[in-house]
């Protein structure tokens, strides 16, 4: 699993960081998403699943 | 696709109990998520109570929130008044590229991180409200004893208001946000915040202060009304909204006691319990968009020009996502519904939301164990007048006595 993000759609809702902190943070300047795990294991797919699809601004995209 | 499937309807009001929306949404849901609705200014357009519609439409840049183009459905609306452009900073109702601009100036100062930080500060203002209420003694009203006040005192505190001029701005924000007032009353109260938001600016300017409002002015990009509204917008956003979760859902614990029971014996399951109220609550019911262009949604042509009120509380009670979607159940996965909205417009302020919440809701069942309330269920007067759902009051009581 690979997942990317994209800065310029983020909005800085938090929602990432509330459902998988260990794979994502936000800037503590702008508040928008950073990338802290790029290949997260595999335990994680669900929970970064769930955060792709809870992305207020589609942000977020997994690829195999 | 169909033109027109059915007649249109009003906005359906009728709350069945307090908790619950009015329950011809969810026969609306079953029939089609998207219906034709009758505003009260005599425009038709369209109301959504799917979840994968509400979320549709929230995420599409092809509605806008602008508010001069939109049509506002609540039967007491005033179809005399033309809805005027939302001013500079009030970018709620602004589109991209101008939305984007202010919310990039602010997402920095509403992190997760930075809202945690914020919790033992949370935890103090709780306790003193509380102290506060153990000596007043029961009965009391736990709306001003401590669901208004809290968030107030927060909100106000991180963006710099005073504390001594809280009251002062919180009867304000209630005189503005009442759906029933004059317009004399509303516009009268409308200036008065924004005095009272001109002159903390000011205040600002001539002596920068180390809080949100005080690092918008220092840091130069904005104008003196833009730093009013973003003021306005953040403040009557903070306050209102968590007030209410926090009044409402103690209202829901109080006459369901086995989850109060639950909260105070598994603090660890407060998180999930503050997810599904928001969930089941979901206080504020409908926003609205406006299509900028033709367009399909749910197998409806939609046109450019029509108003799409979409039914926040309809689409977190909606089977296909939330199963035995009418029962509270804080071990289901709450995650994904839609009570701070969806879209680039989704609430800045809901990582605060959940830290006042979640430490308000169990601080105040803890303390006060035998807490239960005061009057009938019926007795108690909910908010079905205002943009914002909730209570007016909620009389409490504790101890042995009957109260």
């Amino acid at each position: 699993m690979r997942v990317r993000v994209d800065r310029t759609v983020c909005v800085g809702a938090g929602m990432c960081v509330l459902t998988a902190p260990e794979v994502f943070d936000q800037d503590p300047e702008d508040g928008r998403v950073v990338l802290s795990e790029p290949v997260p294991p595999p335990a994680l797919r669900t929970r970064v699943e769930q955060a792709a699809d809870v992305c207020p601004s589609g942000a977020i995209t997994i690829t195999d | 696709m169909t033109e027109h499937t059915t007649r249109p309807t009003p906005l359906p009001t009728q709350r069945p109990t307090p908790f619950d929306p009015p329950v011809e949404l969810a026969r609306l849901r079953g029939e089609d998520p998207v219906s034709r609705l009758a505003y009260p200014d005599g425009h038709t357009g369209w109301l959504v109570t799917g979840h994968a519609q509400v979320r549709q439409v929230l995420a599409d840049p092809r509605f806008s929130t602008r508010n001069e183009i939109r049509h506002d459905p609540s039967p007491g609306t005033d179809v005399t008044a033309p809805p005027r452009p939302a001013p500079r900073g009030m970018f709620l109702s602004h589109d991209p590229p101008e939305h984007t601009r202010y919310r990039r100036l602010l997402t920095g100062q509403f992190t997760v991180r930075r809202m945690r930080r914020l919790t033992a500060r949370v935890e103090e203002i709780t306790e003193e409200h509380l102290d506060r209420m153990e000596h007043q003694g029961p009965p009391l009203d736990l709306v001003e004893a401590y669901a208004s006040p809290v968030p107030a005192l927060v909100i106000g505190e991180l963006l710099g208001v005073p504390e001594g001029d809280v009251d002062r701005f919180q009867r304000t924000v209630a005189a503005v946000s009442r759906v029933d007032s004059s317009r004399e009353d509303k516009m009268a109260a409308f200036v008065a915040m924004q005095d009272f938001l001109k002159r903390l600016v000011d205040d600002k300017r001539a002596e920068p202060t180390d809080d949100l409002l005080g690092g918008l002015v220092a840091g130069g990009e904005l104008e003196e009304d833009e730093l009013t509204n973003i003021a306005f917008l953040l403040l009557g956003a903070g306050l209102d909204t968590t007030a209410n979760m926090i009044g409402l859902g103690a209202f829901h614990l109080l006459t369901h006691p086995e989850q109060a029971e639950a909260l105070r014996d598994e603090p660890d399951s407060g998180p999930r319990v503050v997810e599904e109220l928001l969930r089941y609550l979901s206080i504020v019911p409908h926003t609205l968009r406006t299509a900028l262009e033709d367009l399909e949604l749910g197998g409806h042509r939609i046109r450019a020009g029509e108003t799409v009120t979409v039914s926040i509380a309809a689409a977190d009670r909606d089977p296909k996502v939330f199963p035995e979607p009418n029962t509270v159940d804080p071990h289901r996965s709450a995650g994904g519904h839609l009570a701070f909205g969806h879209g680039i417009h989704q609430c800045l302020g809901q990582q605060l939301a959940r830290v006042e919440m979640r430490v308000a809701l169990p601080a105040l069942l803890t303390r006060f164990p035998t807490l239960r309330m005061a009057v009938p269920e019926s007795e108690v007067p909910t908010r079905e007048d205002m943009a914002i759902y909730g209570v007016h009051r909620l009389p409490v009581t504790w101890g042995s006595g009957s109260g």
